[in-house]
């Protein structure tokens, strides 16, 4: 199990943000063998910044290939930014940066200079914490990010609407009107659509900020049921507030509290026997 | 007095000072909101009644057609065998050649006061179309970039100044600036496109204004949701974000539509004719079409109403033409309405 203190001596020298990828490679021990458990995202040492103030407090979390891992901790912790890093969604907000550290995905640093944004955008999706289907029809949802892509055959978008809403869970509640107004479903439905949305263009990795916190129960259930079924074929990564929520659909849970990762292990194990005081604290409901 | 109030129960009404400043003040309220809303039916009803004499007739076709289609002409007005005519020019001409003694009657004249207003309809109409399509493209072209793409910051800051205070020039300001940069410097001589130019700087800053409203009005979840789907930021905005603001980009349009079709103080340096017998699409060649001058409403009323001797006729046309042109004004700003509303209803969340 490769927890964040036993890679602490990856660290890579590079002060700035595009750190030369050989000589961190060259650093690197290589990827276990196992497919599962390799690595697919490594977040080295990282330190954000919101203009002056930090966000993050070097972070390092190394996420696993076809895991789910979640991000928990109260308000304000840093779990979304981190989050929002990892497809460089913060590039929106102005005055942000990452000061210090890499992230790499597949070995590579995603602020390399020749890294096209959009085509990271692409590998590793989103759904955010706010459903936000487009004002379009749910077909034209699920096509739009493919259409952008330039498929415009209407047989191979038919088939991949199927899949994708199949592979969200929604295709029977929707496949009689799929050319009615995605904002016509109830709001489990809409945060569904969003991640049939997301699957569609096939990502490696699908990131979510917290995608039940406007869900009842029920709904809720739903996704979690899904998240089980989406880590056979994505790596997943979960912002949650919902602390039973990470332990019923996490492999590995990550415990962020004022802008620090305080601990990183099999969610297991910050579950029933966490090493650190604060997460036990936090996670026994004791603060947060 | 106090001690018989007091006797009554717990929620008893009484007259407080508080009380009389709540009705004085409803009534204020309430008059002020009356008293703009005579005025404005003062003025419709005055330009309404005036001008419907001219433009309607109690005979069929009950319109006065050649009002609509005519270009102005002189009116002659003389005594002939007893009666009191009143004839414009062509006709005027037309009945000497019949009547060859006729000709030998004294005539009063009065310029511009027989005929129609068409020229100016279709001037008007033309400045509309062309300077609103030059305003639109870069107004939200401008908005676009400053509510998108640029970052904050002093220069930002310092354009959005300098955009609000565009708005607060008057307009004989930008005629002067429209009459030395266009006509004078571009040597685009008094010119329809002169006057579009003109016309579009001068509702820049309410379109750019409100089509950043409007797009500050999308949801940033369209957004990001469509960036994290691998959209680049261009697809990003014509895809999901502009179609959405199109409405409210539309509706301050409309404003823009009344202020550009009414101004006259732009036009008058850059882009209108006193009188002019061709009519636009009389042109020799295609690219004399924009560097004509038009005669256009506004301008035309102010010039029957100041330029020329005051009497009982010219008054018909003053407010035939201004009935026509608040006609006119009505009709763009229903289609813009109509065209909101039907896009409204296509791309509301």
């Amino acid at each position: 199990m490769v927890t964040a203190s036993t890679l602490m001596e990856t660290r890579s020298p590079a002060p700035n943000l595009r750190p030369t990828l050989p000589a961190a490679e060259a650093g690197r021990p290589a990827a276990p063998a196992a497919p599962a458990g390799q690595i697919l995202i490594d977040i080295d040492h990282v330190d954000f910044f919101y203009g002056a103030s930090q966000a993050l407090h070097d972070i390092n979390l190394k996420v696993e290939d076809k895991k789910v891992t979640a991000f928990i901790g109260p308000s304000g912790c840093g779990k979304s930014t981190l989050l929002r890093c990892l497809n460089r969604m913060n590039d929106l907000i102005d005055g942000t940066r990452v000061a210090r550290g890499s992230i790499k995905i597949r070995g590579i640093d995603i602020h390399r200079r020749d890294v096209d944004v959009i085509e990271l955008r692409k590998r590793v999706g989103m759904v955010f914490q706010k459903s936000n289907p487009f004002p379009k029809s749910i077909y034209e949802n699920i096509t739009y990010g493919l259409r952008l892509q330039g498929v415009s055959n209407k047989a191979r978008l038919d088939e991949i609407v199927e899949k994708s809403l199949r592979g969200a869970a929604l295709w029977d509640e929707v496949k009689d009107r799929l050319h009615a107004s995605g904002l016509g479903l109830s709001g489990g439905q809409q945060q569904r659509l969003c991640i049939a949305r997301a699957i569609a263009v096939e990502p490696e990795v699908i990131l979510m900020d917290e995608p039940c916190s406007a869900l009842d129960p029920i709904a809720t259930a739903k996704v979690e049921e899904l998240i089980h079924e989406l880590k056979t074929r994505f790596t997943i990564v979960i912002v949650t507030h919902n602390m039973q929520q990470a332990a019923r659909c996490s492999d590995k849970t990550a415990f962020f509290y004022m802008g620090r990762l305080i601990e990183y292990a099999d969610t297991q194990t910050i579950f029933m026997n966490p090493g650190n005081p604060q997460t036990e604290a936090y996670v026994s409901g004791r603060f947060g | 007095m106090s001690t018989e109030l007091s006797a009554g129960h717990v929620f008893q009404a009484r007259v407080t000072l508080a009380q009389r400043w709540e009705q004085a003040c409803f009534w204020l309220f309430r008059g002020a909101t009356y008293l703009v809303l005579l005025c404005g039916a003062v003025v419709f009803l005055n330009i309404f009644v005036k001008g419907s004499r001219t433009v309607f007739q109690p005979t069929a076709p009950f319109i006065n057609t050649a009002f609509f289609t005519e270009s102005p002409e002189s009116l002659h007005v003389f005594v002939w065998q007893g009666k009191k005519m009143e004839m414009g020019d062509r006709e005027h001409r037309a009945f000497v050649a019949q009547h060859p003694e006729a000709a030998k009657i004294k005539t009063e004249d009065y310029v511009y006061s027989a005929g129609g207003i068409f020229p100016c309809i279709v001037g008007t109409v033309l400045l509309v179309v062309g300077s609103m399509t030059i305003a639109l493209v870069l107004g939200v072209s401008a908005a676009v970039y400053l509510n998108e793409y640029a970052r904050d910051g002093t220069f930002i800051r310092f354009v959005r100044l300098a955009i609000l205070n565009l708005a607060g020039v008057p307009s004989i300001v930008f005629g002067l600036f429209g009459f030395g940069m266009f006509v004078l410097f571009f040597d685009w001589n008094v010119s329809l496109i002169a006057g579009w130019f003109t016309l579009a700087f001068m509702v820049l800053p309410v379109i750019i204004t409100a089509s950043e409203e409007s797009l500050k009005a999308v949801p940033k979840g369209f957004r990001e949701g469509s960036l994290a789907l691998g959209a680049t930021k261009w697809q990003t905005i014509r895809k999901n974000v502009l179609p959405y603001a199109l409405p409210g980009i539309l509706t301050s349009s409309i404003l823009g539509i009344a202020r550009v079709a009414g101004e006259t103080a732009p036009i008058m340096f850059t882009a209108a004719y006193v009188v002019r017998d061709k009519l636009p699409w009389d042109v020799d060649k295609f690219s004399d079409f924009f560097f004509q001058g038009v005669m256009a409403l506004p301008y035309h009323i102010y010039v029957v109403s100041s330029k020329i001797p005051q009497n009982e006729y010219t008054e018909r046309v003053q407010y035939g033409t201004a009935f026509v042109f608040l006609l006119i004004v009505a009709l763009i700003a229903t289609t813009s309405i109509v065209l909101r509303n039907h896009l409204r209803n296509r791309y509301k969340w």
